[in-house]
């Protein structure tokens, strides 16, 4: 009898053997499947409805989890100030996923990221509800709100502001925006159908996690020449004395295509001009001649060396376009027009920002940078991103000579109204064609220009010489003037 | 056996140590899903925790009293289980429910009960006078949910459950216990005849159709169960229990051959005939389809996302989210606890019941009598049964059935049911540990009491 006993709890143990296997595949074994499997809501719903943390600007969040009253699900996404935000935080929703810093940072907004294992470790001993890190910006509030009014209503345009020795972004407003708002609410009827609406919106990109600033690619138009002359002064052909041949057309060989000359300026009153005069005034020909005389590899270098086509650092952390290398196999006026920032040249704003940047810190590029800080949810600093050298864009002596001519444009050029009583304010504008009788109207620059402390880049898009001459530079005044009285 | 050769030891202390661990899982746990809520030490906690510890010590006390040789560890690992199990639900109550102290109701007067049978009733072998009332009370418990007055009708697909006045109850958790008497009392008497009659064909032993008379109604039973009241775990719960009994009683694996004959016939021919049986197959083998997700396999999936979610350490008590599986606090709740406290956390689990079954075998190996050692071997057997019919089912390895987890699931009849268990099993421990009783059990049952097929242990003991 008692033998009979044994088996029968061998019989017993053996059932138990079978659980334990049952028990480690559902666990460990095949866990990845059943959590990947499209069934499972979890992941989503874990991530959706915890307190995720906050992104904050400038001690306010900016994007926040609210408690609700739902059992199922008791945290809610809210975007305090949404339109004036939506291009940096994007949305974070239930279905449609997230864009914006809330994917880039999801990680760490939602208190996965190996920074935060410690606590983590903590919480499972305290049994404290999990919280996300949250994360502080660079972003200046007023500014941010400033550059964001400073477009009008129903114009397409972005502003970015950032401080050229650190790379730090203090504002990235664009036009137009949305309200995240909609994409995050739990109604999952209401979030499709807010979702079908968005999408109809011309100019927001729902879809492609970039915004604006550092999304758009765009023609650079006359911007595009602080490439052609830094490439000039870095072959060694020209110097700051340079006289450039300055015809009202260029002719090619072969063809009736004839490039003219900026016809808004004063570029018709010289026959030859200086850097400084055709800087100022924008004159296209001086240029196109110097990318004909340099070829196109040149020219190309340097635009790779101011960073366009190229990597923006890790420090961003936004969905962002890196955009192609200068245009290859080009003709003599498909090399012409490309020197003067049109054809196929495409940059971002952030770019052309950038590039402004190298100039204003001698030659060398910071990583722009969103992030100030990482906060674990007890506020202590997890992260603090650190300024970080991106590359070389040139040489001090040649930034040195760009500024000084830069400040021109502003005190003796067509950028006049970006000048500030008592600063040196440096800067260059830009007018790309878009063929269609519009341009993309751009100013970019510094200030001040000795010992920069901000750099502005606006562009406007489709709108008429006019309207772009009064949204660029008058408008960078007032930022320039914002950012140094504060 | 190694406790012959030593005086023996009561360990009462042993259990006391114990039982203050188990008591400090329980509650503690209970702590940890309160600190989620920030309610971590309200009064409700410190009133649930604290009734629960008296519950315990009096308990340990009737013990100390009564069966002072009842084995030592199986008391606290019942505490910690049911412990963890009040954490779970209470953790998993919305604002408004009260399953949690309703459990803890249900706990108290499980626990009352079960010192009851041993304060009362001192000696396991009293039970062998019942050995047919047990027949007529199993029989009573199975019918009562059929009939009408007193059924509280289909809930959930099965007909398990009575009405009593504002509260409803599952005969047939008590029914293991009254069946597990019966087959202990009858096969106790019989199992001479049982084992010296019968044809051999082959290498086994046949017994005489005549002797098959009790193996025929436990079939019945079960079958009965399972197409009358549509509660396939209960049908094999019972007809489990049943086998191991019979080839325990006669030591001969023909009659386990014969049971799970009988047992995969009626099973083919119930999934061949009966639309639920058919369900719940199709449902298993094809859990992960859209549309048998929609219409029947979303707890079970949902349960196994959960324990995915939980993974090796687990989500933590209190923050994984394990209220998205349907009946999360009840049939489900293993899934819940793997969810929360991992696989690791989940495997102890298992363990504590491991260890339950296997001091329950040992109370089975050690005690003197025949009617004890079936008792005690069928009681531990069918907590292992039942536990691997529920955990097998929301694991996925067999179809998922209505079998409530001892000691842990939301439930009172279950509760009531698995602590009388652990009462006879203290009681046969007691037996098993502690010095020979030689005085003959007075009047009724005497002729029957001293052991049969174990002469020489008792001689070696005197």
């Amino acid at each position: 009898m008692n033998q009979a006993i044994r088996h029968s709890w061998v019989a017993a143990v053996a059932m138990f053997a079978l659980l334990f296997g049952a028990i480690s595949f559902v666990q460990v074994v095949g866990a990845d499947d059943l959590k990947t499997n499209p069934l499972n809501q979890r992941a989503i719903l874990q991530n959706y409805c915890n307190d995720r943390g906050a992104i904050i600007v400038g001690g306010t969040p900016v994007a926040e989890s609210a408690e609700t009253n739902s059992e199922t699900c008791k945290f809610q996404r809210t975007y305090p100030q949404p339109e004036l935000y939506a291009g940096i935080t994007g949305y974070f929703s239930k279905n449609y996923g997230a864009t914006g810093l809330e994917q880039a940072m999801g990680a760490e907004l939602a208190g996965n990221s190996d920074q935060l294992f410690l606590d983590r470790v903590g919480q499972l001993f305290l049994g404290n509800q999990p919280k996300g890190a949250s994360v502080e910006l660079t972003i200046d509030p007023q500014i941010q709100q400033l550059a964001y009014s400073l477009i009008p209503d129903g114009q397409r345009g972005s502003i970015v502001v950032t401080n050229p020795k650190t790379g730090a972004i203090l504002a990235m407003a664009s036009k137009p925006s949305y309200n995240p708002n909609l994409a995050a609410t739990q109604d999952a009827a209401a979030e499709s159908a807010n979702m079908n609406e968005l999408v109809k919106v011309p100019g927001i990109n729902l879809n492609q996690n970039v915004s604006g600033p550092t999304g758009e690619l765009l023609a650079p138009g006359s911007v595009f020449k602080l490439v052609d002359t830094a490439a000039a002064l870095a072959s060694g052909k020209y110097n700051k004395d340079s006289v450039l041949p300055n015809p009202a057309e260029m002719p090619f060989d072969g063809i009736q295509y004839k490039l003219p000359n900026y016809a808004g300026g004063n570029c018709y009153t010289k026959d030859t001009a200086g850097f400084a005069f055709a800087l100022q005034q924008s004159c296209n020909t001086p240029f196109a001649s110097i990318a004909l005389d340099l070829g196109r590899d040149a020219i190309a270098a340097q635009y790779k060396k101011f960073g366009f086509g190229e990597d923006v650092g890790g420090q961003l952390k936004l969905g962002h376009a890196q955009g192609n290398g200068f245009p290859d196999n080009l003709d003599a006026p498909g090399l012409a027009q490309s020197a003067i920032g049109q054809k196929d040249v495409r940059v971002t704003p952030l770019q052309v920002n950038m590039m402004t940047n190298a100039i204003a810190n001698g030659g060398v590029q910071m990583a722009p940078s969103l992030v100030k800080t990482l906060r674990a949810p007890d506020l202590r600093v997890i992260d603090e991103p650190q300024p970080a050298q991106l590359r070389t864009s040139t040489s001090p002596e040649i930034a040195k000579q760009i500024t000084e001519w830069m400040t021109s444009v502003v005190t003796d050029g067509i950028a006049k109204g970006a000048a500030v009583p008592g600063v040196q304010v440096a800067g260059k504008t830009g007018t790309a064609e878009l063929g269609n009788g519009t341009n993309n109207s751009w100013f970019t620059g510094f200030a001040p220009a000795d010992n920069p402390k901000v750099s502005v880049t606006i562009v406007v898009e489709g709108v008429d010489i006019y309207a772009g001459a009064k949204l660029t530079s008058p408008n960078a005044k007032k930022i320039f003037e914002a950012v140094l009285n504060k | 056996m190694s406790q012959a050769s030593n005086t023996p030891k009561p360990r009462r202390n042993v259990e006391l140590v114990l039982l203050v661990l188990a008591l400090a899982v329980g509650i503690g746990a209970n702590m940890l899903v309160g600190v989620d809520q920030e309610k971590a030490f309200d009064s409700d906690f410190w009133f649930q925790s604290s009734l629960l510890a008296v519950a315990a010590l009096v308990f340990h006390g009737v013990l100390r009293f009564r069966a002072k040789y009842a084995d030592p560890v199986i008391l606290p690992i019942v505490v910690a289980l049911n412990g963890l199990g009040l954490a779970m639900i209470h953790r998993l109550d919305a604002p408004g429910e009260d399953t949690g102290n309703n459990q803890l109701r249900w706990t108290l007067i499980a626990m009352a009960v079960a010192m009851a049978v041993v304060f009362f009733l001192k000696d396991h072998r009293i039970l062998r006078r019942f050995t047919f009332i047990s027949l007529a009370a199993s029989a009573l418990l199975l019918i009562l949910p059929l009939v009408p007055g007193i059924s509280a009708g289909e809930i959930l697909g099965a007909r398990v459950w009575i009405r009593l006045g504002p509260m409803t109850f599952q005969p047939g958790e008590v029914a293991k216990i009254t069946l597990a008497i019966f087959f202990a009392g009858y096969l106790s008497s019989n199992r001479d005849l049982i084992l010296l009659a019968g044809r051999k064909i082959g290498p086994l032993q046949f017994p005489r159709f005549k002797d098959m008379g009790p193996m025929i109604t436990a079939w019945l039973v079960s079958i009965g169960v399972l197409i009358f009241q549509r509660d396939l775990g209960s049908s094999v719960l019972f007809f489990g229990l049943f086998i191991v009994m019979i080839y325990v009683a006669t030591s001969r694996i023909s009659w386990v051959v014969i049971g799970l004959a009988l047992l995969l016939g009626g099973g083919f021919v119930a999934a061949q005939v009966f639309s639920h049986v058919q369900q719940r197959v199709y449902g298993w083998l094809n859990a992960f389809s859209p549309d048998v997700y929609e219409n029947g396999s979303r707890q079970v999936i949902e349960g196994l996302f959960g324990m995915a979610n939980g993974g090796l350490v687990g989500t933590g008590l209190g923050q994984g989210r394990p209220d998205l599986v349907p009946f999360a606090n009840s049939d489900m709740i293993i899934a819940s606890l793997g969810e929360e406290l991992g696989l690791i956390g989940l495997f102890a689990v298992v363990l504590f019941y491991l260890l339950l079954f296997t001091r329950g075998f040992r109370a089975a190996l050690g005690t003197r009598d025949a009617f004890g050692k079936m008792l005690a071997c069928g009681l531990s057997f069918a907590i292992a049964l039942q536990c691997f019919v529920v955990i097998g089912g929301v694991t996925r390895l067999i179809p998922l059935t209505g079998l409530t987890t001892p000691f842990l699931a939301a439930g009172g009849s279950s509760l009531l049911a698995n602590w009388i268990i652990v009462g006879l099993l203290l009681l046969i421990s007691h037996a098993a540990r502690g010095p020979v009783d030689t005085t003959p059990l007075p009047p009724a049952g005497a002729a029957a009491a001293n052991g049969i097929d174990t002469p020489t242990e008792a001689v070696k003991q005197a």
